[in-house]
């Protein structure tokens, strides 16, 4: 237990470690690589502005994954119950991915500002296709057999869809899930980048401007660990609303 | 032709004790362009146990889903009247929804036809079938025996005077299915059941009918059961000497399918 948990902290010492070294021998310019303890004299002095652009980022991750989730989960099950309904939606669907959402970036802020819609649209945008997609594979894949046995007990097709189909699809729906957690912060940086007044890509931008490369470093750091704390959290989630969910994990497994 | 019992269930509840026969009849069916029924008949032994045997891919299982109303195809009369809502099923595998508990599994139906819930019979049943100290279990913290106890609280639940069964003892072990095949025996009482099996002793222990099917496009032939009450010990005389029979009845049917 002790060795799990301590294994990750020798990891990122070492490496912290390795990299201050090659900062100090390699005589490399503080402009192009700075050393971890630059970058820490950063986030120490300046957490307060870093905390607010922060938390502007993850507001926009966070709305992105409720909307791109729910847009998702509802495509998914109005597709899954109407059958035209697929074949309407499986092009936008496809579309919507195949057009990257770094190309529409430019037009969302032309249309929507340099506020928070655009970005949360585009973190929207990332997230529907995979939890609809896995949503939507769930849906169709329901053992035939539970199938069967609900319409012998005449069940409508709707009381089919919810009680059976539904929470039957929901593995697949958290698999979607646990990827957009995953891809949300991209949807949020990019749209930073191109046009906003706030947040931590636009901190990194603005500081790349000013040369303070260790700035923009700190606003990396940060943003990795918001990507990897949203996803945990979001498994952790998961796991707790589908206890009954087969682990495939053999240890927690009675035999 | 039918000669069943006209005595159809006067209500849900009541429906158990009314004996309703099952008449079935098949004008024609085809899988992949090959004709699996054609005129086919089937009568059920009204408030009694009817053994379907045969060799695999014959069509029994095609046949039950039929019944059940499953694949379309053929026309069905329990009672004098349609099926639809007459008849459970219970299929090999428990089929119990892993994220609800046994005693919601056994609720199931209602559940499905937004019913309200009977939770006092449905613990009942469960104490019945045994295993009422895993009522708030999921199945997947239960053994194959007892999820199976499960699936047969589930049936009973639905209280339909004619059951349609498709080997549902075959996943468990032998002592298992020993018990299961002896609780099921009791609980079904009274009601029409028609047990798919590929085990002729499992036909000759509960059958008050057996048919074995065979052929393509298939037949179902009538072979003769013990006289005895049921359901019968595998060492009662009169099956053992049957039970040589229906072994030979059987290879030939599977030497037709194979040929």
């Amino acid at each position: 237990m002790m060795r799990t948990a301590l294994r990750p902290l020798v990891i990122l010492s070492g490496l912290l470690v390795f990299w201050q070294v090659a900062v100090w021998l390699g005589d490399i310019p503080p402009f192009m690589l700075p050393g971890p303890t630059a970058v820490l004299s950063v986030l120490l002095t300046r957490y307060e502005i870093l905390a607010e652009h922060t938390l502007v980022t993850v507001g926009e991750i966070l709305l992105g994954l409720l909307f791109g989730t729910g847009l998702g989960a509802t495509s998914a099950l109005v597709m899954a119950y109407f059958r035209p309904a697929r074949a309407w939606l499986m092009p936008v669907l496809v579309v919507s991915q195949a057009i990257p959402v770094f190309a529409l970036a430019p037009v969302l802020v032309l249309w929507f500002g340099y506020g928070l819609a655009p970005k949360v649209m585009m973190a929207t945008l990332i997230i529907y296709f995979p939890v609809t997609a896995a949503f939507h594979d769930g849906l169709r894949r329901t053992d035939p057999g539970w199938l069967d046995l609900a319409r012998t007990m005449d069940a409508s097709r709707w009381s089919i869809l919810a009680r059976v189909r539904l929470p039957a699809a929901l593995p697949a729906f958290a698999s979607g899930m646990r990827v957009a957690a995953a891809v949300a912060p991209i949807g949020a940086i990019v749209g930073e980048w191109v046009g906003a007044s706030a947040g931590l890509g636009y901190y990194m931008l603005l500081m790349n401007g000013r040369v303070d490369t260790a700035a923009m470093f700190a606003a990396l750091f940060i943003l990795a660990l918001v990507a990897v704390a949203i996803y945990f959290a979001v498994d952790v989630l998961l796991r707790l609303a589908l206890p009954w969910q087969p682990d495939s994990d053999p240890a927690t497994k009675l035999g | 032709m039918p000669t069943q019992v006209t005595t159809a269930a006067k209500s849900e509840l009541s429906a158990a004790t009314d004996a309703a026969g099952l008449h079935v009849r098949v004008a024609h069916f085809a899988f992949e362009g090959q004709a699996l029924f054609t005129d086919l008949e089937l009568a059920a032994v009204p408030g009694g146990w009817t053994c379907l045997l045969g060799p695999s891919g014959v069509g029994k299982t095609t046949l039950l889903r039929m019944i059940a109303g499953l694949v379309p195809g053929a026309v069905c009369e329990a009672g004098g009247s349609s099926p639809g809502g007459r008849l459970s099923y219970m299929a090999q595998q428990d089929l119990l929804l892993p994220w609800l508990s046994a005693l919601d599994n056994v609720m199931l139906g209602s559940r499905l036809r937004g019913e309200p819930a009977q939770r006092d019979k449905a613990r009942d049943l469960l104490r019945q079938v045994g295993v009422a100290e895993h009522a708030g279990r999921r199945p997947a913290q239960l053994s194959g025996g007892q999820r199976q106890r499960v699936a047969l609280a589930r049936t009973l639940m639905e209280n339909k005077p004619v059951v349609l069964m498709d080997e549902p003892f075959s996943a468990v072990d032998a002592v298992n299915r020993q018990r299961l095949q002896g609780l099921a025996a009791k609980l079904l009482h009274g009601r029409t059941v028609l047990l798919i099996t590929h085990d002729p002793l499992e036909a000759l222990l509960l059958g008050d009918k057996i048919l074995v099917m065979s052929g393509r496009p298939a037949v179902l032939d009538e072979v003769p059961v013990p006289g005895t009450a049921r359901p019968r010990l595998a060492s009662d005389p009169a099956l053992v000497r049957l039970q040589e029979a229906l072994m030979r009845r059987l290879s030939a049917a599977l030497d037709e399918v194979d040929a």
